[in-house]
């Protein structure tokens, strides 16, 4: 019964689900949503950025990916909101606000 | 045919173990335990195994070796008392949750505190809700059948559950006694390989073990581990019959001593089951209709069984070596009332806490027990149910 982690989902019965919790995969933390414990949200401007690459070494979940020496928009799936890529942006090109706000933006 | 010996009971653990070959052994030394180790490593210097022997620094880190070693794919083993049962409590769970069939020897005794090196059930009792299998031992031969076959019960693959096997420390492991001993090949025969189905070493397939478990599926993780554990009734008894055939030795959930006419019984466990044993003789003799049952499966906790045998008795006794201040009586005495709930009602029922802290219980002090209970049979008054046989007033 080797399971794959995206077949354990929350309607998977007891009868069917991988002994001791085991996963028989690698590589599957990706597929863990840890966006979902954000309260704050970082936001980037772009207009203000000069690509300095301060903010991306500095996220401990990997959540700016950096595609051909560039940063990119937030990774908001995985990013939990700890505002360090703030604190170390020199240009004032990231933005802090409450979750809350940004989810009453979108209604 | 069968090796006549005389061994103590950390001997006959250790003989067990050399037999028994594990991938690893690790283990930290504590009163009455300390011999098992101590044996066992002079078997690795010899060449006589083929075991990893890790001296680890306590006895948390002796059980997560355990762990880490059970989970690569390995055949573990170990062996505590008390206080370093006690130093493995968390991992004793994890090792449970994650079917890891690691074999321990438990040689009981009192948990401080007071201090106290001698025997008394406070620990393994202690451990009971920790999701390992519990077996216990009258004798060193017990000792030594129980963990042999303890490697079945818990490797199988209905159950793959930890399994401790526990005897009285000193009483038990000290006292040197006959016994007899299966030929090294039947053993390596009747145990097998250890086969697990996945196992951290395998290079054909990835895993994970022991992963963060949110509350989406922790609940029927917790349900799929207590199917073992109901699994493991069936299992034990299966084992038992196999190795009857072995070894000629019967063994079953609990033992019924003159039990099935009895009037007066007393319900215990391990090694002062012997001398109660010896009370129900003399008594028989006078013409009392005495009798007793001495578990040997704790966990799983055999109720239905427990209450067929026990349901035409009168007057009953439970034994408790160890108490869990709940204010009215021990472990033992809860778990068999509450078997004979609703299956075996009328029993006039008194539970007695003995022998705490490695107090002497010897003949008489059995024989007192009966004595009440012939009381209680007589006058039909059971006055105290909680009591502490032979306590200073």
């Amino acid at each position: 019964m080797s399971k794959k982690a995206k077949e354990m989902t929350p309607e998977t019965p007891w009868k069917e689900i991988t002994p001791g919790g085991a996963i028989y995969e690698a590589g599957n933390a990706e597929g863990y949503r840890t966006g979902d414990w954000r309260s704050m949200r970082p936001v980037w401007i772009e207009e203000k950025c000069t690509q300095c690459m301060l903010c991306p070494p500095t996220c401990p979940d990997t959540a700016i990916p950096v595609k051909e020496s560039k940063r990119l928009d937030f990774d908001y799936d995985h990013c939990k909101g700890c505002g360090v890529c703030v604190k170390a942006c020199p240009f004032d090109a990231i933005g802090f606000i409450k979750e809350q706000d940004k989810e009453e933006q979108e209604v | 045919m069968s090796i006549r010996e005389r061994l103590s009971g950390n001997e006959a653990v250790a003989v067990a173990m050399r037999q028994i070959n594990p991938d690893v052994v690790a283990a930290f030394p504590i009163t009455p335990s300390t011999e098992i180790p101590q044996y066992f490593s002079q078997f690795v210097s010899n060449g006589q195994v083929q075991t990893e022997f890790v001296a680890v620094e306590s006895e948390h880190s002796a059980m997560s070796a355990c762990v880490g070693a059970q989970a690569a794919g390995s055949r573990t083993m170990t062996a505590t008392s008390a206080n370093g049962l006690a130093l493995m409590w968390e991992v004793l769970y994890i090792a449970a949750a994650m079917k890891l069939p690691i074999t321990m020897s438990c040689v009981n005794r009192a948990l401080s505190g007071p201090l106290n090196i001698h025997n008394d059930h406070s620990d393994s009792m202690g451990a009971r809700d920790s999701g390992w299998v519990q077996l216990y031992s009258e004798t060193n031969q017990e000792a030594y059948d129980n963990l042999i076959q303890a490697i079945r019960i818990g490797e199988h693959k209905d159950v793959m559950l930890p399994v401790m096997v526990c005897q009285d420390g000193f009483i038990t492991s000290h006292a040197v006694e006959n016994i007899e001993l299966l030929e090294d090949d039947k053993v390596k025969a009747f145990i097998g390989e250890y086969k697990p189905e996945h196992y951290l070493l395998n290079p054909e397939e990835q895993i994970a073990i022991g992963p963060l478990d949110l509350p989406a599926h922790c609940f029927e993780h917790k349900r799929e581990q207590a199917q073992s554990m109901i699994n493991a009734k069936k299992v034990i008894m299966e084992v038992a019959k196999e190795y009857e055939k072995l070894s000629g030795r019967k063994y079953d959930y609990f033992e019924e001593y003159k039990l099935k006419d009895a009037e007066l019984a007393i319900v215990i466990i391990n090694s002062t089951a012997g001398t109660a044993k010896t009370v129900v003789d003399s008594l028989r003799e006078k013409g009392v209709k005495a009798g007793l049952l001495k578990i040997r499966v704790f966990r799983p906790f055999p109720e239905e069984e427990i209450a067929e045998a026990l349901k035409h008795i009168k007057v009953l006794a439970i034994m408790d070596k160890a108490e869990s201040f709940s204010a009215v009586g021990g472990p033992l005495g809860a778990e068999i009332k509450s078997a004979l709930y609703g299956r075996a009602e009328g029993i006039k029922v008194v539970n007695f806490i003995y022998g705490l802290g490695g107090r002497d219980v010897k003949a008489n002090d059995i024989d007192k027990v009966y004595s009440e209970l012939l009381e209680i049979l007589k006058t039909g008054k059971v006055k105290e149910t909680y009591r502490y046989l032979g306590i200073r007033e």
